[in-house]
């Protein structure tokens, strides 16, 4: 059995995809949602995941990847279960968005693009994320963490640590 | 008539979300009258009348282009609402879809009965999930409430309203970039014409507006395109929200008339630039625009006052630098920023941006010429007008004029070995080798 056929959307999670396709015109249009709950039911989007959507939805794997690719914002297979976006844009480099990603960088030892050896955290600059009055500002996963001092970086990453039961990890 | 601010008047009140409290505001009473007394071509006529301009960009006036959507269509037609939000230095489309998501919905409905429509798309940043759930919860309550769905507000009018989740990539804030991210594609936008009001998402006729831009029409209806148009400047009128961000005392989004002074602006509403320091150059209308200097902040925040002062007014996303700031940095940042949103598609741009980011790194850390400055003019110009959308004269508009008007900073990190922060972080490194870093 090859990794697809494991994979599977659950009963609740195929609902949400018919109803989708209730409210295009087009099978194709239900893409982006619908890589959405993958993403949700899966927790990443890698190979075997595109294929089950396209395999769902009888559309090219070839597209649906290339679809993926192009944009940035899907979890991609391999970030960390906390993926810190730090926020890299005029606004938030004009107060202080590059000494939060050192500030990062120090407390994990991973660079821009990293993950941490324990798993739990992946480093990303980011374009702007629509919340410049509060620069600077990292999204981790779908939260904002706005107005951030570099205490308040350590405070998450450590807050982050808890909540995944891991202190100290 | 005194101003009276509609975007957000209520924004600290803690449910000022929900349909409760909209409604105990007179919400949805305008909608209502659209749906059930007005005609369509009144509607039309009457936001041409009130001279309302998009607020997404480009300042296109409203009503006409909903005068461009066929009357007659053997095909449905749609609308499609810009909530990407991603032009640096804007959040505030933001605010009305956190706090205000009913009002957004109000103009929804008057729209769609002006043109005819019976499905609205809402494109919104996949970032903003916040944003996106309040939305959908205000949309779930309408519904139930027969606010929307087959007989709006009891009227025979149709309308379903979807939110449809961006992905993060800038290009989609591009309306036919948009369009074809809805469709389910890679969100690379198309050649106009055909223009998205005759041949837009699915093929069909589609009306192309900003968040902000809908949020306006309840208030137009209300108090009528002449009072409206008594808002601010006649030309480009209206209740507006200025973003401001950088280093002031006190960023944030307000609701102000159109017009209002840009020193102002600063000055007292955002609290001055911060830290007592000096005012050193301000981009008005999202980085897209061209840059302003200190002198020539004393101008009218509003489209044609901005456009005869050599920028924009564009998405109102107001970024200031204090007197330390390194245009050459921050010329820096801002390509990184295009070429990495370049869809790629027109050579012009990709190159362009390509070369441009290329040109700011290297005199930032201290390998740039003399001639590197005229190269920018010069890539600028093969770029501005030239490709299928926008974003390449968005880039070239702010490289060229921050050149231009802050040359001395440029000379000076070419002559010293880069920008001050670099040298500061490289004191060994003066010049050449580092270009290649
Ligand atoms: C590169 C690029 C990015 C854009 N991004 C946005 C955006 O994020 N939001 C928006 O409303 N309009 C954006 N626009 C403008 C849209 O193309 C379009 O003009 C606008 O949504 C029309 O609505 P309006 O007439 O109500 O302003 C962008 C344009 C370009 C060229
Ligand atoms: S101008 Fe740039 S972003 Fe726009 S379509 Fe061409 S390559 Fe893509
Ligand atoms: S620049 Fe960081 S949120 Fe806009």
């Amino acid at each position: 059995m090859t990794v697809t056929e494991t994979l599977a959307f659950s009963d609740e999670a195929m609902k949400k995809y018919e109803w989708l396709l209730s409210r295009y015109p087009t099978r194709k249009a239900a893409l982006l949602p619908t890589l959405r709950i993958a993403e949700s039911e899966f927790g990443e989007l890698g190979v075997p995941q595109m294929k089950y959507v396209a395999d769902l939805m009888e559309i090219p794997p070839a597209t649906v990847f290339g679809v993926v690719t192009f944009y940035t914002h899907y979890r991609r297979a391999g970030v960390g279960k906390y993926h810190l976006q730090v926020c890299s844009t005029l606004s938030c480099a004009l107060r202080g968005s590059g000494d939060v990603v050192s500030r990062v960088t120090e407390r994990l030892g991973i660079g821009v693009g990293e993950t941490s050896d324990c798993g739990l955290f992946t480093l990303s600059k980011v374009e702007c994320l629509g919340s410049c009055d509060t620069a600077p500002v990292i999204q981790c996963n779908d939260d904002y963490h706005e107005g951030l001092s570099l205490e308040d970086v350590d405070a998450l990453i450590e807050q982050l640590r808890q909540e995944a039961g891991k202190g100290g990890a | 008539m005194s101003f009276r601010k509609i975007f957000t008047p209520y924004i600290h009140e803690d449910k000022c979300h929900s349909l409760k409290f909209y409604r105990s505001n007179g919400g949805y009473e305008q909608a209502r009258k659209a749906l059930n007394d007005w005609q369509p071509d009144d509607l039309i006529e009457t936001v041409k009348a009130a001279n309302l301009r998009g607020r997404g960009g480009a300042g296109f006036p409203t009503g006409v282009k909903w005068g461009f959507v066929p009357k007659q269509s053997d095909k449905p037609k749609y609308l499609a609402v810009n909530a990407d939000e991603s032009e640096p230095g804007t959040f505030k489309d933001r605010l009305i879809m956190e706090k205000n998501p009913h009002l957004l919905l109000e103009g929804i409905i008057i729209c769609c009965k002006a043109v005819g429509i019976h499905h609205a798309y809402i494109y919104i940043r996949g970032e903003f999930v916040f944003g996106a759930n309040r939305l959908q919860n205000a949309i779930d309550r309408a519904y139930s409430e027969g606010i929307l769905g087959e007989n709006c507000l009891g009227s025979d009018f149709k309308l379903d309203v979807t939110v449809h989740r961006g992905a993060g990539a800038y290009i989609c804030g591009e309306e036919t970039g948009m369009l074809t991210s809805i469709e389910g594609d890679r969100g690379q936008p198309k050649l106009k014409p055909p223009f998205p009001a005759v041949e837009g998402l699915f093929g069909c006729p589609t009306v192309v507006n900003n968040v902000e831009t809908l949020a306006n029409l309840p208030y137009i209806l209300e108090i009528g395109a002449e009072e409206y148009r008594k808002i601010g400047p006649e030309n480009s009128p209206g209740p507006k929200l200025f973003c401001v961000s950088g280093h002031v005392e006190k960023p944030g989004v307000f609701e102000l008339p159109m017009g209002v002074s840009l020193r102002t602006l600063i000055d007292e509403h955002a609290g001055g630039v911060w830290k007592g320091r000096k005012l050193k150059a301000v981009i008005p209308g999202g980085s897209s625009a061209h840059v302003l200097t200190a002198d020539e902040c004393d101008v009218a925040m509003d489209i044609e006052s901005l456009a005869a002062a050599g920028t924009m007014l564009g998405s109102a996303g107001v970024i200031v630098m204090d007197e330390t700031t390194c245009m050459v940095d921050a010329l820096l940042n801002i390509m990184r920023f295009y070429h990495h949103e370049s869809c790629g598609q027109c050579t012009p741009c990709r190159e362009g941006t390509g070369w441009l980011e290329k040109i700011a790194h290297r005199i930032a850390v201290g390998g740039g010429r003399m001639e590197d400055l005229d190269l920018v003019t010069e890539v600028c110009d093969r770029m501005v007008g030239k490709t299928i959308c926008a974003l390449a004269d968005a880039a070239a508009f702010p490289a060229e004029s921050i050149v231009k008007k802050f040359r001395e900073d440029f000379v000076a990190a070419i002559e010293n070995g880069g920008s001050p922060a670099w040298v500061k972080r490289h004191p060994a490194n003066t010049g050449g080798a580092a270009a290649h870093v």
